[in-house]
């Protein structure tokens, strides 16, 4: 049992910080990302590239990756985004550029980079074994690496200006642009801060479960499943989602082996029933 | 000294000469006709190494055959022209790519990838005269009254009972835990598995665990299976994307058994997703190993890794379909736009194997499907070690 909790929490822990970039780009802009997975993949295979090709460090490929999709986002958000909010008087716009935009992304990381799963070099070597308990160090080590960058986030989010002046957006926007706040340039920045999250957490789940140029759209599909869970555009309700599916994963596939593969039927039955009693999820609007 | 008129007449009979080249060089090209073959499969999404390793084997060998002049087909010469269709692994898809194939006259289409596109396409490619080559192991495609689909691998049910038996014999095998993706091919695969094992006696611990296809972290998936303490871990139907990630899972959770699959795989995938942890791994390829491969092999992968950048180890089953195919032709030139003339020489076809140092063209499946519909490809099973893979043992299907 040991066993299984430690998965679903290490499986939390990356998901919640798949589902953080997805819900903030949400809360500030009402955008359903459905890009967030190829920008995690474009994150794998810049790490990739740096770290198992190149041979430098990982945490200069680390840094590189998050750098990389920041200035994506930023300019996928300045260029496309913003004039398509700005002229649009349909919300579903931003729905069909973020579709689009996916399907661009995925065709250019397939032509860059090839149809081949890659993987790269452990970070960590080793196997921690005790009596009811088997976890190699590296997951570990990714483990506790994307617990700092929630919290960092988190903090950033609560305590830094750009942060407020997000959570301000994320409330009221009219409200915001009245107080002063730059709607344009926090827009943009908390665009690029999301994609910056899935290109680190891409590039910290390359060590792990390596990374091919079909895998955006599932995980953009479990990001959206997560983000639902918790309360779409609320951080916290994404920390939780992602909590909350990791754990149903590891022990469905666990109590539910013998019946096949019904570990997914039944969470998304369950997804069905839950948001049929809080729609909005688990936390509500955002920011409460 | 170079006068005026002296420079005008070597100019004169250079450009002369230029255009008599080129000319004849045209009228060379010119009466070389085209052959179009098609290709119906998946080259994008989470499967696209799949159909990608077919295209680009099918692209390296036309390229070749057209860079030496064709080929001679009775008593005209051919380009190869390839048509190529993604149908994203979505049988609907599969069929618009068949018609398609229809509407430009194709007779020879290689694909569909997967189970449900192959049996998807199958009412489209027998009302329009179309053979096609499947990646497919329904048995029902290739047995009467089915006749226009022609297996393009060596099936499962046909590699496993071999592998079982040899790692029963060989390696102390009694235990046996399966685990496939939770789509058709890997579970069909399964299944077929299963009464492979069943049939030589073997007990079965695990055949229930699955997972969903776009699967990331497999130790969840694994942690239960591995607690059964296998002597054997079958992926059946594992895609080259998943295997490295099985294979860690299982290793890293303290699994010490063998690992196997009955599909091909890619070892720079292997090597890089699971490094030395997928040492011993077992699976099945085609002319894959230096020991068995011709120097023709070899120089299709030089072709291959110097047009694409890398080489796909799944290219070594995927290069066959073509040549059988062309050479085919070349036995019945009637076959050309007539794929009755086609099926009639596939009972007494046979020619050399290019890719092999010593083996034969021909068409197998007689015991399988009761009539001749699948291509012969070397079952060569083999072990993954350091980065390569080492012929473990090679079979034949009947």
């Amino acid at each position: 049992m040991e066993q299984v909790i430690a998965n679903g929490l290490y499986l939390g822990a990356q998901y919640a910080l798949i589902a953080l970039g997805l819900t903030l780009i949400f809360a500030l802009m009402n955008v359903l990302n459905f890009a967030h997975g190829q920008m995690y993949v474009l994150g794998g295979f810049v790490t990739y590239a740096i770290y198992g090709q190149l041979g430098l460090p990982f945490p200069v490929a680390l840094a590189a990756a998050s750098i990389t999709l920041g200035v994506v986002g930023a300019l996928i958000e300045k260029f496309l985004f913003r004039p398509v909010v700005r002229r649009s008087e349909r919300e579903e716009s931003t729905m069909l550029l973020a579709a689009a935009v996916a399907f661009f992304l995925d065709a250019v990381i397939l032509l860059a980079f090839g149809e081949k799963q890659r993987g790269v070099p452990k970070i960590v070597s080793g196997v921690f074994v005790s009596d009811g308990l088997i976890m190699p160090y590296d997951r570990m080590v990714v483990g506790i690496v994307a617990l700092a960058m929630i919290a960092a986030f988190v903090l950033y989010m609560q305590y830094s200006k750009p942060g407020r002046a997000m959570r301000a957006l994320a409330q009221d926007r009219v409200a915001a642009q009245l107080m002063g706040v730059k709607v344009d340039r926090y827009s943009m920045i908390g665009f690029a801060l999301g994609a910056l999250l899935a290109g680190a957490v891409g590039g910290l789940l390359v060590t792990i479960t390596g990374v091919n140029s079909g895998i955006g759209g599932p995980i953009s599909i479990k990001a959206f499943l997560m983000v639902m869970i918790g309360g779409a555009g609320v951080v916290g309700g994404a920390i939780a989602g992602g909590f909350i599916l990791g754990m149903m994963e590891s022990v469905g596939l666990t109590v539910l082996r013998e019946y096949g593969d019904i570990t997914y039927l039944v969470i998304f039955a369950l997804l069905m029933v839950f948001l049929s009693i809080r729609p909005n999820g688990l936390m509500g609007k955002p920011w409460g | 000294m170079i006068n005026r008129r002296t420079a005008l007449k070597s100019l004169a009979l250079g450009a002369a000469s230029t255009l008599a080249i080129v000319g004849a060089l045209s009228s060379a090209h010119a009466e070389n006709k085209t052959l179009k073959i098609g290709f119906v499969g998946v080259t994008s999404g989470p499967a696209a190494a799949w159909g990608t390793s077919n295209v680009r084997s099918m692209q390296v060998r036309a390229d070749w055959i057209n860079e030496k002049g064709g080929v001679k087909i009775g008593d005209d010469t051919y380009n190869i022209e390839l048509v190529t269709f993604d149908d994203q692994k979505d049988p609907k898809r599969a069929i618009a790519g068949m018609e398609k194939m229809a509407q430009e006259g194709i007779h020879y289409v290689v694909g569909p990838n997967v189970d449900d596109g192959a049996a998807a396409v199958r009412p489209v490619a027998e009302s329009k005269g179309i053979i096609y080559f499947p990646y497919a192991f329904p048995k029902a495609l290739y047995t009467p009254p089915a006749s226009n689909a022609v297996l393009g691998m060596v099936a499962n049910y046909q590699s496993a009972p071999a592998i079982y038996k040899y790692l029963k014999e060989n390696k102390g095998v009694k235990k046996i835990a399966f685990v496939a993706a939770n789509e058709s091919d890997p579970l069909s695969q399964r299944d077929g598995g299963v009464e492979a094992a069943k049939a030589l006696g073997l007990e079965i611990v695990a055949q229930n665990d699955t997972y969903p296809n776009d699967t990331r972290d497999f130790t969840p998936v694994m942690t239960p299976i591995v607690q059964q303490k296998p002597d054997l871990l079958v992926l059946s139907g594992v895609a080259p994307a998943n295997a490295p990630l099985l294979i860690r899972a299982a290793r890293e959770l303290g699994y010490e058994g063998l690992i196997s699959a009955e599909t091909a795989q890619d070892a720079t995938v292997l090597q890089e997703g699971a490094g030395e942890l997928a040492n011993g791994f077992i699976s099945v390829g085609g002319a894959s190993t230096p020991e068995i491969r011709s120097a023709e092999m070899d120089e299709f992968i030089d072709r291959y890794t110097k047009k694409y950048g890398e080489y796909n180890d799944e290219s070594n089953t995927k290069v066959y379909a073509l040549d059988y195919i062309v050479e085919t032709l070349k036995a019945n030139p009637a076959a050309i736009d007539n794929v009755e003339e086609y099926k009639k020489t596939m009972d007494t076809f046979s020619a050399p194997n290019p890719f092999v140092k010593e083996g034969t063209l021909k068409y197998v499946g007689q015991t399988s499907f009761t009539q001749k519909r699948q291509i012969s490809v070397p079952m060569v099973v083999t072990e993954f070690k350091d980065g390569k893979f080492e012929t473990l043992f090679v079979g034949e299907v009947d």
